[in-house]
């Protein structure tokens, strides 16, 4: 498989990272309702545009991904780890193989790629990236800095809607749909309608 | 931004694992309200009777368009606050309260032209949470409202596996964008798809921007129904503001195409 590719996604899933841990200044418009605190949300760019942040990392970040049977759950093995408050250069951080889904693709990456460990000033972030045919089908945090007594600030995770592209070959399904209210009418034609007369 | 809002759309026709139950759907405060029960043995058809009945009692006393109901006789004039029934002010209250915390961005007293006050914001969250507590009292444990896309779950639907609670795609009514997973809980959204742009922010009078539609899930619909409505009209700072309340979480997605979470919410991603 091509190397490059591997490096490429690595570097989106280091992207992903720093996406995370992305703060602006508070919002003055808010005053009054604890804005100090406040993370505004910052849109990533879309997947395929995330420059490399380090075209060196190339050299020194191999990667190589064993093929095992089923990944692990998404978000499984978060391990909270003590904050120390300095940022490591995601460039020179490790890149940790991980299990492959399989098949592979012929000719293009497909399996799991986990980035590094960032230390944020919120606290330690890692993501996973799934990957099929060279594209990444879902992003998934390993790590997120959850410290309840700081919910108010820490950053917000931002993902595209991509997930949904690997959800939609697995028959996912759901009891019930939330959406903002529906009048009657709407209800009759809504997925919920569909769902209820399958339940009925 | 159409191909980024890509979604999935749930297998039609599938069996799915579920209890013997039972589903009663009707249409209350203008939308639909959905009481789905999965215990081996249901409550009483009585009790399920009553708990429609005083939802539709709900609906009498707080609609904005019945002309006799409560709420409207409070906005002519010909009842003041303190003759109102101890409900109407219980909910009252909530509101005042909302607003005070959600910085005048959950505000029942001044967002009609015409002064009037209307709780209608935070009846259908109250009444849900209430219907949920008879529903526990008549003996009810694994079950699930759906009050016009506000959802209260509790138990499993089941054996084994929690509720799986879609969030609507705010773009193709009949996808959705992200799927929780809950053993008990509210999830209530907000957004600009139906029912027209409704939602305007307070201190701009414009309707938000940067959000397409906002989730809040937490331990009472009451809250997260108010909370989601507040939330929106902050646009891109109701998650965080959302994330500031204990247990309570949010997942906004954006008019970029993209789903931000906050910790709460994200630890129920299924």
């Amino acid at each position: 498989m091509p190397r490059r590719a591997i490096v490429a996604i690595a570097a989106t899933a280091v992207a992903l990272v720093l996406l995370i841990s992305f703060k602006t200044p508070p919002d003055a418009g808010l005053a009054g309702i604890g804005s100090s605190r406040l993370v505004a949300v910052g849109d990533p760019p879309a997947f395929g545009t995330v420059p490399s942040l380090d075209p060196g990392a190339q050299d020194r970040s191999p990667v190589t991904v064993p093929p095992t049977a089923a990944p692990p759950e998404p978000g499984a093995g978060q391990r909270p780890r003590p904050r120390n408050g300095t940022a490591t250069a995601p460039s020179t951080a490790p890149v940790t193989p991980a299990p492959a889904t399989p098949p592979p693709a012929a000719g293009a990456f497909s399996g799991q790629v986990v980035g590094p460990v960032v230390d944020t000033q919120f606290g330690s972030v890692q993501v996973r990236a799934t990957v099929s045919g060279g594209r990444i089908v879902d992003v998934a945090a390993v790590q997120l800095p959850f410290d309840r007594r700081r919910s108010a600030e820490i950053s917000q995770y931002v993902e595209p809607i991509l997930r949904n592209e690997a959800l939609q070959a697995q028959s996912a399904q759901v009891d019930v749909v939330s959406g903002a209210t529906y009048t009657s009418e709407a209800y009759a034609e809504s997925l919920q309608g569909a769902l209820d007369q399958a339940h009925g | 931004m159409g191909d980024v809002l890509a979604a999935w759309r749930p297998a039609a026709g599938e069996p799915r694992a579920r209890r013997a139950g039972s589903l009663r759907v009707e249409h209350i405060m203008g939308t639909a309200i959905g009481i789905d029960m999965r215990d081996e043995r249901g409550i009483s058809p009585d009790a399920l009777d009553g708990i429609f009945d005083w939802l539709r009692g709900v609906d009498a006393t707080f609609s904005p368009f019945r002309e006799a109901s409560e709420v409207c006789r409070l906005g002519r004039g010909e009842l003041r606050e303190e003759e109102c029934s101890p409900r109407l002010r219980h909910v009252l209250a909530l509101c005042d309260d909302l607003c005070r915390t959600s910085g005048g961005y959950f505000d029942a007293r001044h967002h009609r032209s015409d002064g009037a006050v209307d709780p209608t914001g935070l009846v259908k969250g109250w009444s849900i949470d209430e219907a949920a507590a008879m529903l526990e009292d008549a003996g009810a444990r694994n079950y699930c409202i759906n009050a016009g896309g506000d959802v209260v779950a509790s138990g499993e639907p089941a054996p084994g596996r929690p509720w799986r609670v879609g969030v609507r795609h705010p773009r193709e009514r009949d996808r959705v964008a992200a799927v929780l997973s809950l053993r008990g809980g509210a999830v209530a959204t907000s957004g600009e798809y139906e029912r027209g742009r409704h939602i305007v922010d307070p201190h701009g009078h414009r309707p938000p921007s940067g959000l397409l539609s906002l989730t809040v899930t937490g331990p009472s619909m009451t809250y997260a129904d108010a909370y989601a409505t507040a939330a929106f009209a902050m646009g891109r700072d109701g998650p965080a503001w959302v994330a500031s309340h204990p247990g309570y979480g949010a997942c906004a997605i954006t008019d970029a195409g993209r789903i931000v979470w906050t910790p709460e919410a994200y630890r129920l991603r299924a």
